[in-house]
């Protein structure tokens, strides 16, 4: 058993099982064995080491994503899988920059990932907009947030941080700090 | 403030603080009042979103501290081989290395067309014509103007080879390359003699020309010393000649290295023998004092390989003649006096029959 969690390849669902879980190992674990494969698709095609690490995070993250809702049927291998995500990733990536004009090649191959990757896409924006929004919201309000909302920390736990005396005047500014957030967020949605 | 109250209630509810009694409280009220419910979803939403987003952090965060432990640089080298990082580096610069390249092509081919080496060394065959160096023929010139009355011209010619008779009355062998583009054509001889001659059959296939003179002055050459040979001569067969590379009667001596000439030419021989500019046209002759060919050239880039047009073809050339170019009849000299003499003697015999060509 020891010799099967030491392999350099672990196997998947152990690693989906940790991904369920949460934990940090088999994250550690995921990243070390498929990274260079990424790091080698990538930079053969026309990319460099900052690329591949961006392309192989983001396909950690669809993978996250998917197990995490409950619907991630193991039906190829867990590095077939990944493969695919930053091959799909890539592509419109150089699509994208026009550094890749075979474009009919890109679409020639609809493969399975494209659902997850275009889901993938879509929180992306969504996070974009709610990063911009946090970060004019200014201070105390972003870190109120953040800690209550992001962190899922108590009430309790803030009015220490940031001092208050009342518990009452934290919820207060919280609430005020949100309806400004909202704002933001909705306001650049639309 | 009803909603502040309000969202606190909500969030309480969705994280599970709210006690027993409160919850049913609110479940009650969740259920009676729709706008309550309404928001209640929208807010679980909105926390949901909120959630996902510090979930993302989180996980980014942790990637990247992994990443950081992960020496990328070595995992590179390691993964690529030298032969794909070879071709990455092609990729890069290819452009830059086409551009350079086709500079290069045009500097280099611009150079050789303009200084004319292409025209003429591209082969690697170089004709022996002579391209005389007026200034130095002109003071020689006039050096001899004072010792000697010339009979011919002053004017040293543009370009110079070597011819040899071919029959006691005035009929002349030497190189096409020789006297083509010629405006007008002289011989001169050892003794400083010249004679005006003319262009009478040129065959360019073996780079033969069939001259003759037309002086007044020119009476006859005498009985010629040597024959010409009608066989293919052999390997390693010692053979001499002697050309106008300069402005005396130079001999050369050397031996048959091949039967074909440059680049499998079967109408010339190889022969490994000194020979310079000046020499084309000069006979080639075998021990015997036989002329088996015609010096016409040599390689630039291999020692030692001068060809000459073999006699054989010579011969066949003067058999092509029309007859109504012949002047005077044509007939090949038969009778070799040549044969017994020692080298020197053979020489000083030679040196009558063999002239410079000048031409203008």
């Amino acid at each position: 058993m020891k010799d099967k969690i030491n392999s350099s390849i672990p196997a998947d669902n152990e690693i989906i099982l940790g991904i369920r879980n949460g934990s940090k190992t088999s994250l550690d674990r995921l990243y070390r064995a498929y990274f260079p494969m990424i790091l080698q698709l990538v930079i053969s095609n026309n990319g460099n080491e900052d690329d591949a690490k961006d392309i192989f995070q983001e396909s950690v993250i669809v993978l996250y994503n998917k197990v995490k809702a409950g619907d991630f049927e193991l039906n190829s291998k867990l590095k077939t899988y990944i493969y695919a995500v930053c091959r799909r990733l890539w592509l419109k990536k150089l699509n994208h920059q026009s550094r890749f004009t075979n474009t009919a090649h890109v679409f020639e191959d609809i493969e399975e990932v494209e659902l997850d990757v275009e889901a993938h896409e879509t929180q992306n924006r969504q996070f974009q907009q709610m990063r911009s929004a946090l970060s004019e919201l200014g201070e105390p309000c972003k870190t109120i947030i953040e800690e209550f909302y992001l962190h899922n920390k108590s009430m309790q736990e803030i009015c220490e941080q940031f001092g208050y005396t009342n518990a009452d005047n934290a919820k207060t500014q919280k609430y005020k700090c949100l309806q400004r957030l909202k704002k933001l967020f909705f306001k650049s949605e639309n | 403030m009803k909603n502040l109250e309000l969202i606190n209630q909500i969030e309480a509810y969705i994280r599970g603080e709210l006690s027993q009694e409160e919850r049913v409280a609110f479940e009650k009220l969740r259920c009676e009042d729709a706008a309550v419910d309404q928001l209640v979803v929208e807010h679980q939403e909105w926390m949901n979103l909120m959630a996902a987003y510090g979930e993302r952090q989180r996980l980014q965060h942790a990637m990247d501290l992994i990443h950081e432990q992960i020496d990328v640089h070595a995992l590179k080298n390691e993964l690529m081989p030298a032969s794909v990082k070879v071709f990455q580096l092609w990729k890069k610069v290819r452009l830059q290395v086409a551009v350079a390249a086709s500079v290069a092509i045009i500097a280099v081919l611009s150079t050789l067309i303009f200084s004319g080496h292409l025209a003429e060394n591209l082969t690697g065959y170089s004709a022996l014509r002579r391209e005389i160096n007026n200034i130095k023929r002109s003071q020689s010139d006039l050096a001899k103007n004072i010792t000697k009355k010339s009979k011919g011209p002053v004017n040293p010619g543009e370009f110079g080879g070597t011819a040899f008779a071919l029959s006691s009355n005035g009929y002349m062998v030497t190189n096409y390359h020789v006297i083509k583009d010629a405006d007008s054509l002289y011989i001169q001889n050892a003794s400083g003699d010249s004679y005006k001659v003319k262009t009478v059959y040129v065959e360019p296939e073996y780079d033969i020309a069939v001259l003759q003179i037309v002086d007044p002055e020119f009476v006859s050459l005498g009985k010629l010393p040597y024959t010409f040979k009608k066989s293919t001569s052999d390997l390693g067969e010692d053979v001499f000649t002697l050309g106008y590379p300069r402005d005396e009667p130079v001999y050369g001596k050397g031996y048959l290295s091949s039967r074909t000439g440059f680049d499998g030419d079967t109408v010339a021989y190889q022969v490994s023998i000194p020979v310079n500019p000046g020499n084309s046209g000069g006979p080639l002759l075998d021990n015997k004092g036989n002329v088996i060919g015609i010096i016409s050239g040599k390689q630039t880039r291999t020692d030692g390989a001068a060809f000459a047009v073999k006699s054989n073809y010579l011969l066949q050339t003067l058999k092509e003649i029309p007859q109504k170019e012949l002047e005077r009849d044509l007939a090949i000299n038969k009778k070799n006096t040549l044969a017994k003499l020692n080298r020197t003697e053979q020489i000083k015999k030679m040196q009558d029959y063999v002239f410079m060509v000048r031409v203008y």
